[in-house]
């Protein structure tokens, strides 16, 4: 593995006495797209900005490139960013607006015309060069913001929850066109987002953050599928949690009693934060099956009955009672041809196995 | 429609009373007549020609330009540093430190210019044009800091960081983006300071030395019956260059506007 761009180690920033950063310590991977997931207020922006300089850190080195970052200001670094509000000079054109960076740089006049083309073209904005950049829509501001930082080819994107201000389908569109983008021009982008769903589309790696901590680093698969702790299993997606009793610790896994569900075997490496008298069984909505008919399951199954069905074309979202268990219990199934969706009231049986089961 | 009429009412007796004595300045100025009253004798251009031919005037408003001009920069540029630095940055003691700055503007003027006389007095100093600027440029300092204030709070403070990481200085950014934002702001502040300089006369009164403004020349005139037609000719000059100065500082205003693609509501005309 090559070095890695960006070097955060013990990393502390103070608000007063609001402490807004706890020891914060990462790796970021040449090429990567990474990003920082979070609630508001986590600190995922904060962090954003000591690493483009725009905040200072009260401890900790920050090294981009091989280079210590103590006392560089923001405009000698090798990052940039594009803002949550995109912060387009509104008294530039989009031309004006790209070749900013390049004139702060002292770029000769004859390369900045062309380079300025180029990146236009690179974000799908060619010939909007002339534009006045206050008449732009909310994804060519994007664009011309994207293609200011680009210009410049800096080591690292920085960018700060760029899709939250466009509409759902346009953040759609953007969220594949920065994904092209990245593995296009092979820069290291950092993306904060509050958005799970985003960074795990979007993302190679995700930090996830609560309370100015990275609570789990990891690729958005291993982020979904094991979850560090309760806090990291409810961010990311939907998760059923389950009352359970311990019955033994045995060599490689434990021997559980699950409220409602029944006995079971869990691996030991399916409880990834140990084992305390208030650890819960999280199942995945998508890890449960609805039995139909005369369908048997192919380890374990319980009775139940349709509270709502939640139709939504390809899928559908159904809150179901098990006896023994206070709360619904949520349950994805895929609409597959000939698969009927269920009534509320209908009786069902509800499939599982013990693969499927984090201990948390 | 009762309201309606009440409404209507109200509005033409608030401009009758607002704009029947500026409409007065013009009749009389152009009447032939040395005493100010109706009936109109009939048409004459002589009390400008009075004007053109009166030297002290000529010194007078000469001075009264000079000064309304420097106090104009002077309290712009001392508000700009005020209201930067009030909207940008949160430092002890900000509120109290912006509250004494906008005193002067509720302080009743002969106040203040009693108070900057004994001062000057004490300091030894002489009363000259410049002694009015020091004080016209105070009173016109809490109009630039409200005017000014609010330009620079509306500027996104992400604007200046985006010059900033993209490799530009802090004092080129400065130039580059945030000056050009605030124009609007600084405009209408020179402006304002310019007009209130222009026909302030208590201040000028007990500051000037042997050379008067154009306010204190006309009060001096006022003494003497015979002179008030062609201070009307004078009041009408003036009304048509404060007109005109408006509607180049709103074209300006609004160009600048239309260039940010601002809101263009707001302003004078």
């Amino acid at each position: 593995m090559t070095d890695p761009i960006i070097h955060l180690s013990g990393i502390n920033k103070f608000y007063g006495d609001f402490q807004a950063l706890y020891d914060v310590t990462a790796n970021i991977q040449t090429g990567e797209f990474f990003s920082l997931l979070g609630p508001s207020g986590c600190g995922k922006t904060t962090l954003l900005r000591t690493i483009a300089g725009l905040e200072e850190i009260n401890t900790g080195t920050i090294i981009i490139a091989g280079q210590s970052m103590d006392g560089v200001p923001a405009n000698k670094r090798p990052t940039n960013m594009v803002f949550q509000s995109y912060a387009i000079f509104p008294h530039m054109t989009v031309a004006e607006n790209v070749a900013y960076g390049l004139k702060a740089r002292k770029t000769p006049r004859s390369e900045i015309g062309y380079l300025v083309a180029e990146t236009l073209k690179m974000v799908g904005l060619e010939g909007f060069g002339d534009r006045a950049s206050h008449a732009l829509s909310g994804g060519q501001r994007q664009r011309v913001a994207l293609a200011r930082a680009l210009v410049l080819k800096p080591k690292v994107l920085l960018l700060d929850e760029p899709l939250s201000a466009l509409d759902k389908k346009m953040r759609e569109q953007m969220q594949s066109e920065l994904r092209h983008l990245q593995r296009a021009v092979g820069i290291t982008f950092i993306l904060v987002t509050h958005d799970q769903e985003e960074a795990l589309t979007m993302s190679d790696r995700i930090a996830v953050m609560f309370d100015g901590r990275i609570a789990q680093l990891d690729s958005p698969q291993e982020l979904y599928r094991r979850p560090i702790n309760r806090q990291v299993a409810d961010f990311i997606g939907v998760m059923n949690f389950l009352d359970m009793k311990i019955e033994s610790k045995l060599e490689a896994c434990y021997s559980i009693e699950i409220a409602g569900l029944g006995k079971a075997m869990v691996p030991l490496d399916q409880a990834p934060a140990g084992i305390s008298s208030n650890t819960k069984v999280g199942i995945r909505p998508e890890m449960l099956t609805l039995l139909y008919d005369d369908q048997i399951a192919i380890e374990n199954e319980v009775a139940a009955s349709v509270i709502d069905a939640y139709y939504v074309g390809d899928m559908t979202y159904y809150q179901v009672m098990i006896d023994g268990i206070k709360k619904p219990v949520e349950i994805s199934m895929r609409n597959t041809a000939g698969r009927a969706v269920l009534e509320r009231g209908a009786a069902t049986r509800v499939g599982w196995g013990n693969e499927s089961i984090l201990l948390l | 429609m009762k309201s309606s009429l009440w409404l209507k009412t109200y509005i033409v007796v608030f401009m009758v009373f607002l704009y029947a004595p500026a409409i007065l300045l013009p009749v009389f100025a152009f009447n032939n007549s040395s005493i100010v009253s109706f009936p109109l004798k009939g048409f004459t251009t002589d009390w400008f020609i009075v004007l053109a031919e009166t030297e002290a005037l000529h010194t007078s408003a000469k001075n009264s330009l000079m000064i309304a001009v420097v106090s104009a920069v002077l309290a712009t540029f001392f508000g700009t540093l005020a209201a930067r630095a009030s909207a940008r940055y949160n430092f002890k003691g900000r509120k109290p430190i912006m509250g004494f700055i906008m005193v002067p503007m509720v302080l009743p003027e002969i106040i203040i210019g009693v108070s900057l006389l004994v001062v000057i007095l004490q300091l030894g100093l002489d009363l000259s044009l410049w002694t009015i600027v020091l004080g016209h440029t105070l009173i016109c300092i809490p109009f630039c800091v409200a005017i000014l204030n609010s330009a620079f709070l509306a500027l996104d403070n992400s604007l200046e960081e985006a010059s900033f990481d993209l490799g530009q200085t802090k004092l080129n950014t400065f130039w580059l983006v945030t000056l050009p934002l605030v124009m609007p702001g600084i405009v209408s502040s020179l402006l304002i300071s310019f007009t209130i300089s222009l026909d302030e006369f208590i201040i000028a009164f007990f500051l000037a030395g042997t050379e008067p403004t154009l306010p204190v020349y006309i009060w001096g005139q006022l003494r003497f019956p015979q002179k008030l037609p062609s201070l009307m000719a004078l009041g009408t000059i003036l009304l048509v260059l404060s007109i005109v100065l408006l509607i180049i500082a709103d074209y300006f205003r609004r160009r600048s506007a239309r260039k940010t693609g601002a809101n263009t509501s707001g302003g004078f005309i």
